[in-house]
């Protein structure tokens, strides 16, 4: 190791670091105003560290946010399953199965993902009560299904694209159909791709806030972030608390991430998201 | 490798079906108005007689929620049948909040909640009983003996075209000037401000002791505007004020200019950060050893300033508004094919009963909308508060939605925010004879 | 390009298979194929082209208040957006910070993952603290970054502490650059998401290649810039579009964190609608400014999909 080596790669350690500092910055504030009490709590201190350890923020946090918590637990849980499912079996269509007009459709479905999502609120529930869907949890986690059809889709199809064609025309010969493709061929390998599209649909509907307080119509029932936003007061926060039901809020979306690392790495690896 | 695969969907698979299952379950309970999962008894719930109660509201948390559970309590003690749903979401104070996005797209989807909190003034009449969305109330009114018990000014401010349309639970005071002694003194200011010109006295002799005079918090519209409402109270008679709402004076008037000008002039004396400054961290400001002198603002500010057990401040009516009672009240109303309209109706009842009142205001931190309330329960502001209400002129607030429509404050506070940046008056009167123009004033 | 083909495994495979145009034959397993697409072609039909619709009619009628109002008025609402100032802030806010956010999640990613990628210990370790920030919503990010940009209590004050007295910026509240402020909150929060795309990429960069050009005498410097970056295009180019599309669509992070900001310092179309709509109940105004951002956005599909399909073809 030469000295102009050891000094390169210090200097890079000691960039990572700095990087990791500014990105963890902000959970130093949030993790130490969680165990502050009330009457300590002043956003002219937010660096001090607490006294001591109060626990009082975290369950006063928790008893406000846990009926939302299970709420969201409900809603996403489901739709992210479901809408991968959906997006794995149109991108396989998309990229394998090219009728004609396909090519049309795929770019009308792209512009539904750049849809400013708070201009549509009032159509979105006058559709949902035409179909008898609107204040229900079905419908809900159809809209999000819905909604996460193009980005879905596009991600699986940049995926499939990557796998080569001999292999379904070897399966068609074997005797497959479209679902035997999809069953024997795609579906075995994809799980790199699902890992992607799980983690952004987990991300997203897990972190939505005005979908799901709009279409339940209830705050009762709505996702958790509407928990979180509800315990600020009109004139003013009880910040120990605020903070702690945000990083109780997301902690299940680290959780998943952590989970889902490995696979995450593969499945961008293997193009899903090169475009 | 391929058999793992597979089973590893068929996991998938299970747990995507199972939830959706789970979910299937839960919807019949998840209609607007039904029982919501947590703890409740929802099949007993569905007895004759019984039903649901749901109110909107945007008391979160805090004081605020406790008040209303006191509401609720007299309510169930009277009506134990009755399961209340307190949809309570934050965003209904200021313009375009959360939580009123949600009551229009409940109202637009023709699912209206039993009741909801609303400023008691045109934010009800302009965006709810012009539209033909509310029931009147004056049944309820000469059932319950309340044209007798309120006063008649607020009576005229719940009404359009001589009808009540919702029951005031409370009533706050705008214009109230909030000082620490402490910071008068170190500056050798030895009495409040009464005038604007004893306000800029004091100012001058705080900002040679290096304390800033008031503490402003415009990060955001809304804060000026509620400082200016009460500086236009000071330039303009009654006459003048209210003709502002209806087209009779102009905002071109001259006396409009003097106000944007006096504001203009206390900017100088703000907190250094006002611009970064947002309403929610006033209070952390305000009670800071550094924090300014003087503040101009809602009395809701009595009850903030207790609960982070601050002592160092007393009250003063806003300078040269002594006389003059700015109101602004919290209250609820009857929507149209509300779905439990008896319940709805009792709960309104309650709001405007004695018992009710005197439970939640003293715990709120604000006077009841009644005048024979039970004085016993009332701490000193609030009594001192409740003579001025009863001896006072009434004027209805700007800025909450008393006086005016709703996209009028909007294009109001924004106008106002515009100067406190901008520090120019003649573009901010501009922006307010705009805005007027919008709204189409007229009689 | 012979060089990009085969910069990665699954495309090398593409380019030697894949005919130039499939032929198109009627069968019944491209019956099936499209009878399965079909209930996502009517739920979007349904749901997303009905409301962009509704969107582009509402903007045309005179529904200005709380009493719905179908009155055909034409261009009026458009004219009236244009011609307010509030509008004109808005789309200086989305250049600054369209700029902002791409260029520092772009910039950033990469920097930090072709630091990654240099056989680092701890790389998990490093790797999973930089994406953290992605799992946090938007809500929670406005929120923790507003007390950071507190000009006398944030980060201003570790600024003073370490001597940085004289560089105190007002951040968020400025009223001029306000918005440049927001983007290094939500280029936190996104920018370990580009790391993550750029550090797949880099991994797919055969090792054979960066020898050969270790052996022509290529430096690193060179290395980069003409193998590295130009393989890259593609994750580039993806990084592009996810972050163009945030820059538009971003709501709640600015929504908790300044709201409009003094004198529209930080105001979007986005919030400038749903205040128009939800605040002063201007229906028509605020459909007129979503119908706006629809327009916009497809011009921004455009080059993509093109490119897209440019790059299927090859």
């Amino acid at each position: 190791m030469t000295l102009q080596r050891i000094w390169t790669r210090g200097a890079i350690y000691l960039v990572l670091i700095a990087f990791c500092a500014f990105y963890l910055m902000p959970f130093y504030v949030m993790v130490i105003t969680s165990l502050k009490p009330y009457t300590d709590v002043n956003v002219t201190r937010m660096w001090e560290l607490p006294k001591g350890i109060y626990f009082e923020g975290i369950l006063q946090a928790w008893t406000a946010v846990a009926p939302n918590f299970w709420n969201s637990i409900v809603i996403t849980v489901p739709a992210v399953v479901i809408s991968s499912l959906m997006g794995s079996v149109n991108g396989y269509i998309f990229a394998k199965w090219r009728f004609r007009g396909a090519d049309t459709l795929f770019i009308l479905f792209l512009v539904g993902m750049f849809l400013p999502y708070q201009g549509i609120l009032i159509p979105l529930v006058l559709t949902l009560q035409a179909f008898g869907l609107y204040g229900k949890v079905i419908g809900l986690i159809m809209v999000h299904c819905i909604f996460g059809i193009p980005i879905t889709a596009l991600l699986f199809r940049s995926y499939y694209t990557g796998i080569p064609n001999e292999l379904l025309d070897a399966a068609k010969i074997d005797g497959c159909g479209f679902f035997g493709i999809y069953r024997h061929i795609l579906l075995p390998i994809s799980m790199p791709a699902f890992a992607v599209v799980l983690l952004w649909q987990f991300t997203s509907i897990w972190n939505d806030y005005l979908i799901g307080l709009v279409v339940l119509g209830n705050p009762r029932l709505a996702p958790i972030n509407v928990a979180v936003v509800n315990i600020a007061g009109s004139w003013t926060v009880e910040w120990n608390v605020q903070m702690a039901a945000a990083l109780i809020a997301a902690m299940p979306t680290i959780l998943v991430y952590l989970l889902l690392g490995k696979l995450f790495m593969r499945g961008l690896l293997a193009g899903a998201l090169k475009g | 490798m391929k058999s793992l695969n597979r089973r590893e969907f068929m996991k998938f698979a299970a747990l995507g079906t199972s939830a959706a299952a789970l979910a299937a379950c839960a919807t019949p309970t998840a209609a607007p108005g039904a029982a919501p999962a947590a703890g409740s008894t929802a099949a007993s719930g569905a007895a004759a007689g019984g039903g649901q109660l749901e109110i909107f509201s945007w008391w979160t948390s805090g004081g605020e929620v406790e008040a209303l559970n006191a509401l609720y309590d007299i309510y169930s003690a009277q009506y134990p049948d009755v399961e209340i749903v307190n949809a309570a979401l934050t965003g209904g104070a200021g313009q375009g909040g959360n939580m009123k996005a949600l009551l229009e797209t409940r109202m637009q989807g023709g699912q209206p909640p039993d009741s909801f909190q609303v400023h008691l003034g045109r934010e009800l009449i302009d965006s709810h009983v012009v539209p033909g969305r509310m029931e009147d109330l004056s049944f309820l009114y000469e059932e319950e003996g309340l044209n007798d018990v309120f006063p008649q000014d607020l009576i005229d401010i719940a009404s359009y075209e001589g009808k009540p349309y919702s029951v005031p639970v409370n009533i706050h005071r705008s214009n109230v000037l909030w000082y620490r002694p402490s910071k008068l003194e170190a500056a050798g200011v030895a009495v409040a401000p009464t005038t604007w010109d004893e306000f800029f006295a004091a100012a001058e002799l705080l900002k040679t002791a290096g304390i800033p005079a008031l503490a402003v918090a415009e990060n955001e519209p809304n804060f000026s505007g509620h400082v200016f409402e009460n500086i236009l109270i000071t330039q303009l008679d009654q006459a003048g004020y209210l003709g502002l709402f209806d087209g009779t004076t102009s905002w071109e008037d001259e006396r409009v200019t003097r106000s944007l000008e006096i504001l203009n002039q206390a900017y100088d004396y703000a907190n250094q950060d006002y611009l970064s400054t947002s309403w929610g961290d006033i209070n952390d400001r305000f009670v800071a050893d550094d924090g300014p002198a003087m503040m101009i603002m809602g009395d809701w500010t009595h009850g903030v300033l207790l609960s982070k057990a601050f002592s160092d401040y007393r009250w003063a009516p806003a300078p040269d508004t002594a006389g003059m009672f700015m109101v602004l009240s919290d209250s609820f109303g009857l929507p149209n094919n509300a779905p439990d309209r008896d319940n709805a109706v009792n709960f309104l009842r309650v709001c405007g009963s004695r018992e009710g009142q005197d439970a939640f205001n003293p715990i709120k931190g604000s006077i009841p909308a009644r005048t024979d309330p039970d004085l016993s329960k009332y701490d000193e502001y609030l009594l001192s508060a409740m003579e001025d209400f009863k001896n006072n002129t009434l004027l209805p607030s700007i800025q909450h939605g008393a006086a005016v429509k709703q996209s009028f404050v909007l294009d109001y506070a924004i106008a106002i925010n515009n100067l406190a940046t901008n520090r120019d008056v003649a573009a901010a009167q501009a922006m307010l004879v705009q805005a007027a123009t919008d709204a189409e004033f007229s009689a | 390009m012979a060089t990009k083909s085969i910069a990665v495994p699954g495309e090398r495979a593409r380019a030697a298979s894949t005919t130039p145009k499939r032929r198109w034959r009627i069968n019944s397993d491209m019956l099936i194929a499209f009878f399965v697409l079909l209930p996502s072609i009517l739920a979007v039909a349904l749901f997303i082209y009905t409301a962009i619709g509704w969107t582009f009619y509402i903007s045309t009628v005179k529904w200005n208040s709380q009493i719905i109002d179908y009155t055909f008025v034409g261009l009026r609402n458009w004219s009236r957006m244009f011609s307010d100032n509030r509008f004109y802030a808005d789309l200086r806010n989305l250049v600054y910070y369209a700029i902002g956010f791409m260029s520092q999640c772009i910039i950033f990613g990469f920097i930090i993952a072709s630091l990654l990628d240099q056989k680092i210990r701890g790389e998990t370790l490093f790797r999973t603290i930089i994406i953290f920030p992605f799992a946090v919503s938007g809500i929670v990010t406005g929120v923790a970054w507003r007390w950071l940009m507190q000009p006398t209590t944030g980060i201003n004050l570790l600024f003073a502490k370490i001597g940085l007295e004289n560089f105190q910026p007002v951040w968020i509240s400025h009223p001029d650059y306000g918005m440049w402020a927001v983007t290094i909150a939500t280029s936190w929060q996104f920018t370990g998401y580009v790391m993550a795309l750029y550090l797949a990429g880099l991994r797919g960069i055969p090792q054979e290649l960066r020898e050969a050009a270790a052996i022509d005498g290529a430096g690193t410097y060179a290395t980069y810039r003409y193998i590295i970056i130009p393989l890259l295009m593609p994750v580039t180019f993806t990084a592009i579009v996810l972050t163009g599309m945030n820059s538009i669509r971003v709501f709640d992070v600015l929504a908790s964190m300044s709201g409009s900001g003094p004198a529209f310092a930080t105001d979007t179309l986005a919030f400038f609608m749903y205040q128009s709509t939800f605040g002063a109940y201007r229906y028509s105004l605020g459909a007129t400014i979503g119908a706006f951002m629809i327009l916009l956005s497809a011009f921004l599909i455009i080059p993509y999909l093109r490119s897209m399909r440019d790059e299927v073809e090859r």
